[in-house]
């Protein structure tokens, strides 16, 4: 009982920051007196433009070189991508996908620079970064400013200022890439999507036939008919209907999960009482029954909350954009399979120590740079994505914020200088976004002035990274003496 | 050894040649569109006594060890509020004073607003000395941080503190101080005008320059006294200081106490001279304007010297205030002075970063 106890406050207490935001975002929520039918189609929106590029974040904090200020370069990045592509003339979803494929390019080159430059300032990366961002700025208006119609000549009148050198304050995506992604139909997916599938699984049937591997026949086939069902199912009318939409409601999507839970525990259920009546128990790991049941428990009582009235209004106002959420995904997937490569492990290694990592034949300032070079890349599509949802591009402007809020949002779920999961950025953004959707109207009710929301709100994103960091450093300053203490002669610089 | 220049290079670091050189083809570009280069002279004069004493409290900053203080925004923070009680209370109008002279009403405005401003600096500075005590190591990244936040906490601040003064606060029933408040009536400019001497378009802002001149005596002073040799052996080499009886962790709370102070009559003294006292985010980026000036003058995250800060702050400044006219004239009503200013400022304290490592062995 007492240790229970011990246990529980334990847990508050590491997690101190994000309940102290949760008890924030809650009292906001009520102070602000906003429905939630406002309050969480908001929040859904928000998510779906921020979390990819939060979550551009993780790998740097793996590598070791702290929360990444950099990726504002690779905002830059994107930004001078969605500009050519408008110039271009280039729509649509076909034109999202150009801008994505020409942001790569140069976003990976900004990063290899930044990482290079980073690897001359260890320790110092992340003043490093933020002056950096200052400083690629200066070069971005440079750009914008003199070399776009200055020394290169465009002619569009839309695009340029009048004098015709310089890009003026606001480009509008309205007519080309303005939700571009998140209009994606699903149907479109699923077609894509399995395609795609019967591509990788004939080349990976071929590539195994040519270097005369086994392949597993069996498999193979399962998985092509099983793709086939799925993609048979859509030209059911009603499934084709459900599926042509290019949203998702926020209800649908929950049953869907709900439903997928019960089948994918109720399927390993019945396996389990076939194997377990059979008598071949034993093989592999046992199946966890009690997770089981308590899955479907669970998955059964949030089915039944979908029918209170208060809840059931919010699930029907919330529209997901699901190609925008798949992207979500896959990216938090990518963060994870990484972490199972060598590169990740190496990253890993980098990360915790780098004496430590050379002494292993790790090539630390290569592994770096590669770090920078993926947090840059997936920045920069990171802001693609929320430049189309919001559908204006405020040239001067759109970049200079994001690595702040990008920071702040991953510290407030709980993350730190040295750790960052996907948990934890998601976490961190449904906190700080939810806090800066309803605090100038908290502050309008509380003081009379939406103002004074807003500068709470960005005291709150500064004062996070701020206490953050002093923690960290704390922590790493009070390290070397413990060991001193410890073993008499710690003079290892870290 | 068969480039000529390499030893300037080498002894003065590539920025600075890059920068001095700069600055002269400014001079040169100035001179050769025919513009008034006496006036353009006043101009750097102005700025140089203006910001200079913001850079000057990188000084004991950078010697006691905490290094390149981005966070003076808490110094500034205190100046600002002596700034607006002095303007609220409306000391530069009491007629006893003004009986004497305007002038000297003036200065007892900006002497009493310095006053106030020092006292809640030493405050702060106090409290923001225990906090960089306890982060040895990242100095740099806190206080840039920490910074911010002051800035963006007094925000809130500004909305809610109970000024009264119409100078002060929006009119027509808007909430809470100005953004930029007028010291025409306090004290703007009165530093500026003191034994300011005009020959022909040139103006010699005296006053101004006597008062840098004589804050960076007094810190010269102190560098110069036991407690300051102490601090900047302290600062020097830790270990070394401790073997020797100094107390590191007194002699850092020393230095950015000193520093926050200087930092909270820079911010006057910059307000005096702009005749502007400029509120929330205003000041947000005061602490790198201020650290690159040193940087430029020849100082590193190690050391710095007053000969840097005068240096740096002329040389800075005096870009800055040649680039708007010059840059005029190559392409009109463009903002490519403002691109300099931020191309210079953070090129040369990435520069600055990218040293500290390179020389104190890399793993």
């Amino acid at each position: 009982m007492n240790k229970k106890k011990i246990n529980v406050w334990d847990l508050l207490f590491q997690n101190k920051v994000v309940f102290i935001f949760l008890v924030l975002c809650v009292a906001a929520t009520i102070a602000s007196k906003q429905p939630l039918t406002f309050v969480i189609p908001e929040l859904f929106t928000r998510i779906a433009r921020n979390s990819f590029i939060v979550l551009s974040l993780i790998i740097p904090v793996i590598a070791g070189m702290g929360l990444n200020f950099g990726i504002v370069i690779g905002a830059m990045a994107a930004q001078i991508a969605i500009f050519l592509t408008t110039y271009w003339g280039l729509t649509g979803i076909s034109g999202f996908a150009a801008t994505a494929l020409l942001t790569t390019p140069i976003a990976a080159f900004f990063g290899f620079l930044v990482g290079r430059l980073f690897n001359y300032m260890k320790g110092n990366e992340m003043i490093g970064g933020l002056v950096l961002g200052y400083f690629a700025d200066g070069l971005y208006q440079l750009l914008f400013l003199f070399i776009f119609g200055g020394v290169i000549k465009m002619n569009n009148t839309t695009l340029m200022i009048p004098t015709g050198v310089g890009v003026k304050n606001t480009i509008d995506l309205k007519d080309t890439v303005k939700y571009a992604l998140d209009t994606v139909p699903m149907l479109s997916i699923v077609e894509v999507a399995f395609y795609l599938l019967l591509i990788i699984l004939a080349c990976s049937t071929a590539v195994k036939l040519v270097k005369k591997q086994e392949v597993n026949w069996k498999s193979v086939i399962g998985t092509a008919v099983a793709a086939a069902a799925v993609y048979g199912l859509t030209f059911i009318k009603p499934v084709e209907r459900f599926l042509s939409a290019d949203r998702l409601l926020l209800l649908s999507a929950v049953e869907l999960g709900c439903l997928a839970t019960a089948l994918w525990q109720g399927w390993g259920l019945v396996r389990w009482k076939i194997q377990s009546s059979k008598g071949e128990e034993g093989q592999g790991e046992p199946f966890p029954v009690e997770k089981a049941i308590a899955y479907l428990i669970l998955a059964a009582a949030v089915y039944g909350l979908t029918y209170v009235p208060v809840l059931y209004k919010v699930l029907i106002a919330v529209r997901l954009p699901v190609m925008t959420y798949l992207c979500i995904g896959a990216l938090c997937c990518f963060n994870n399979i990484l972490m199972k490569t060598r590169l990740g492990q190496n990253m890993r290694t980098v990360g915790q120590s780098r004496t430590v990592a050379n002494a292993a034949g790790i090539d630390v300032d290569k592994t770096r740079i590669i770090a920078m070079i993926f947090s840059t890349v997936l920045a920069g599509w990171g802001q693609l994505i929320f430049l189309q949802n919001v559908g204006t591009v405020s040239t001067y402007g759109a970049h200079t914020q994001v690595g702040q809020f990008a920071i702040a949002a991953l510290l407030v779920g709980g993350a730190s200088v040295q750790k960052a999961t996907n948990k934890q950025a998601l976490l961190g953004i449904v906190l700080f976004h939810t806090l800066f959707i309803v605090s100038p109207l908290a502050g309008k009710e509380l003081f009379g002035d939406a103002v004074i929301g807003e500068y709470f709100r960005v005291f709150v994103s500064y004062g996070v990274i701020a206490m953050s960091l002093a923690m960290h450093a704390w922590k790493k300053a009070e390290k070397p003496k413990k060991e001193e203490a410890g073993s008499g002669a710690g003079t290892e610089a870290a | 050894m068969r480039n000529p220049l390499k030893p300037l290079v080498g002894r003065f670091g590539l920025p600075r040649v890059i920068i001095v050189s700069f600055f002269l083809f400014l001079v040169a570009a100035a001179g050769g569109f025919h513009m008034n280069l006496m006036q353009l002279l006043s101009d750097c004069l102005r700025r140089w006594g203006m910001f200079g004493i913001l850079a000057l409290a990188m000084v004991p900053a950078v010697q006691c060890g905490i290094g390149l203080n981005f966070g003076i925004s808490m110094g500034i923070v205190g100046g600002l509020l002596g700034g607006l009680i002095v303007i609220q209370l409306r000391v530069a109008e009491y007629p006893a004073l003004v009986a004497i002279s305007p002038l000297f009403a003036m200065w007892v405005a900006i002497l009493i607003a310095i006053v106030i401003g020092v006292v809640l600096a030493v405050g702060i500075g106090y409290l923001y000395g225990l906090l960089l005590n306890r982060v040895k190591g990242s100095e740099m990244t806190v206080t840039t941080y920490v910074g911010f936040s002051i800035i963006a906490f007094m925000n809130m601040w500004w909305m809610l503190l109970p000024f009264t003064d119409g100078e002060l606060i929006w009119p027509n029933a808007g909430k809470g101080l100005r953004n930029t408040i007028s010291l025409a009536a306090s004290f703007s400019n009165v530093m500026n005008k003191t034994l300011a001497i005009k020959i022909g378009d040139l103006t010699i802002p005296t006053g101004l320059l006597l008062f840098f001149f004589f804050m960076c005596f007094l810190v010269w002073l102190f560098m110069r006294s036991k407690t300051g040799i102490a601090m900047s052996a302290a600062g020097a080499n830790p270990m070394f200081a401790t073997a020797a009886g100094i107390n590191v962790n007194k002699m850092r709370l020393i230095g950015t106490v000193l520093s926050t102070v200087l930092a909270a009559v820079g911010i006057l003294v910059y307000a005096q001279g702009y005749g502007f006292m400029q509120l929330y985010n205003g000041p947000m980026m005061m602490g790198f304007t201020s650290v690159a000036a040193v940087l430029i003058g020849g100082a590193s995250p190690k050391r710095a010297k007053i000969t840097h800060v005068l240096i740096g702050t002329f040389l800075f400044q005096g870009i800055l205030a040649l680039g708007l006219p010059v840059a005029n004239q190559f392409i009109p009503e463009s903002n490519l002075s403002e691109v300099a200013r931020l191309v210079i400022s953070n090129g040369i304290i990435i520069y600055a970063l990218s040293q500290v490592e390179g020389g104190s062995g890399r793993e």
